[in-house]
């Protein structure tokens, strides 16, 4: 689909991603506008239910972004997340939406650049893999893309 | 309490395909605790069910609901208006909560979403194993307090037999040898006296094989008395 602008959620959380997001702001950089992003207390408050739910709701792709292994402000919060990430690419492949549509990444709040890199590269890949399924091959009808 | 496990989603999504408008009953007590079957579950089951219906093309309306427990009937009466809404109802409970609805609801198609695997407990999060097995006359007293029955492949009185090797069962490796833990824990408690005694073929019958268990607590019934 030409011109085809994916809707992706970020669950970012607050002690990195979020922060990361913030500075990437502060330093001016560029990232695709596709990205729509959930602040959370910790990526180990991300529910399957909200993954399968934004998807359900027509979300393209899907990301969760926490600390680092090993600097979870809740000591294991990312290692939880990680984990209900991987099931949930299990769910989503037995579904027919596919897992590849969601990622789990890591980043410290110093790491603005590597949001801007994360966004660009689910951006890139969601693209490649044209809108979700449950839309029919419609594109969300978000304002900020009319022009696209 | 019970383990179980989610059945295959093929399986559960062929069950379902004559519905379109299903309760999807999940169960707070045993399949909540080892997330097989709580509201969770329900939660995302019945997400991936409208999922892939609607990429089907012929949408499914779901209904979750959670009680606290489906094998009492005092937990499952209070949802006859729930039940009656919908074209059948996909228990999320163990075997026993499948029944129970479909004994309440007898005009309802009750379907089971889970397979009822074993007693047993998490020994880590996320780490099931079966501890007992129900036999109907427990001999942990003898035993150190860890079951042969139920931890032991052959289920022997007197082992351990010549699989055991370093502890562990030639069935799995992964498998404790039941009769090396006993044979470790009693020497522990300077018990080991308690194995020169050689335990009898035991009777069966407490452990079903008399036909379909009851028990009946005349202390606790309600019925009338005939006095």
């Amino acid at each position: 689909m030409p011109n085809f602008e994916p809707i992706i959620v970020a669950f970012t959380c607050h002690y990195c991603a979020y922060a990361a997001a913030d500075l990437a702001g502060v330093m001016r950089l560029q990232y695709p506008p596709n990205i729509r992003i959930i602040k959370i207390p910790c990526t180990g408050k991300v529910d399957i239910r909200h993954i399968l739910l934004a998807f359900e709701k027509g979300a393209d792709g899907v990301f969760v972004a926490g600390c680092r292994i090993g600097d979870c402000h809740f000591e294991d919060g990312n290692i939880k997340a990680t984990r209900r990430v991987k099931y949930a690419k299990k769910l989503l492949d037995e579904v027919g939406i596919g897992g590849e549509r969601l990622e789990m990444f890591y980043m410290s709040s110093a790491e603005g650049r590597r949001l801007a890199e994360v966004a660009a590269e689910m951006t890139e890949r969601i693209k490649k893999l044209g809108p979700n399924p449950l839309r029919n091959g419609k594109q969300s009808n978000d304002s900020r893309f009319a022009d696209s | 309490m019970i383990i179980a496990e989610r059945k295959p989603f093929e399986e559960i999504k062929a069950m379902v395909a004559p519905y379109n408008r299903i309760l999807i009953l999940g169960c707070g007590t045993c399949v909540t605790v080892d997330f097989s079957g709580g509201e969770k579950q329900v939660g995302i089951l019945a997400s991936e069910l409208r999922m892939a219906r609607k990429l089907e093309g012929r949408p499914i309306e779901t209904v979750e609901f959670t009680v606290q427990r489906q094998c009492e009937w005092e937990f499952i009466d209070p949802i006859a208006d729930i039940v009656k809404g919908v074209d059948a109802v996909l228990s999320m409970a163990c075997g026993v909560g499948v029944q129970a609805m479909a004994e309440r609801y007898p005009d309802k198609v009750i379907l089971p979403a889970l397979n009822t695997k074993f007693m047993g407990m998490p020994i880590e999060a996320g780490v099931f194993v079966e501890r007992c097995a129900g036999c109907g006359n427990c001999i942990l007293a003898l035993t150190g307090g860890i079951c042969p029955i139920a931890r032991c492949s052959k289920s022997l009185l007197n082992g351990p037999c010549g699989g055991s090797q370093n502890g562990k069962c030639e069935v799995n490796p992964d498998i404790d040898c039941a009769w090396h833990l006993i044979y470790d824990k009693l020497k522990a408690q300077g018990r080991l006296d308690a194995l020169l005694e050689i335990m009898e073929p035991k009777d069966w019958r407490p452990a079903g094989g008399a036909g379909p268990r009851k028990i009946v607590r005349e202390e606790v019934r309600l019925e009338t008395l005939d006095v």
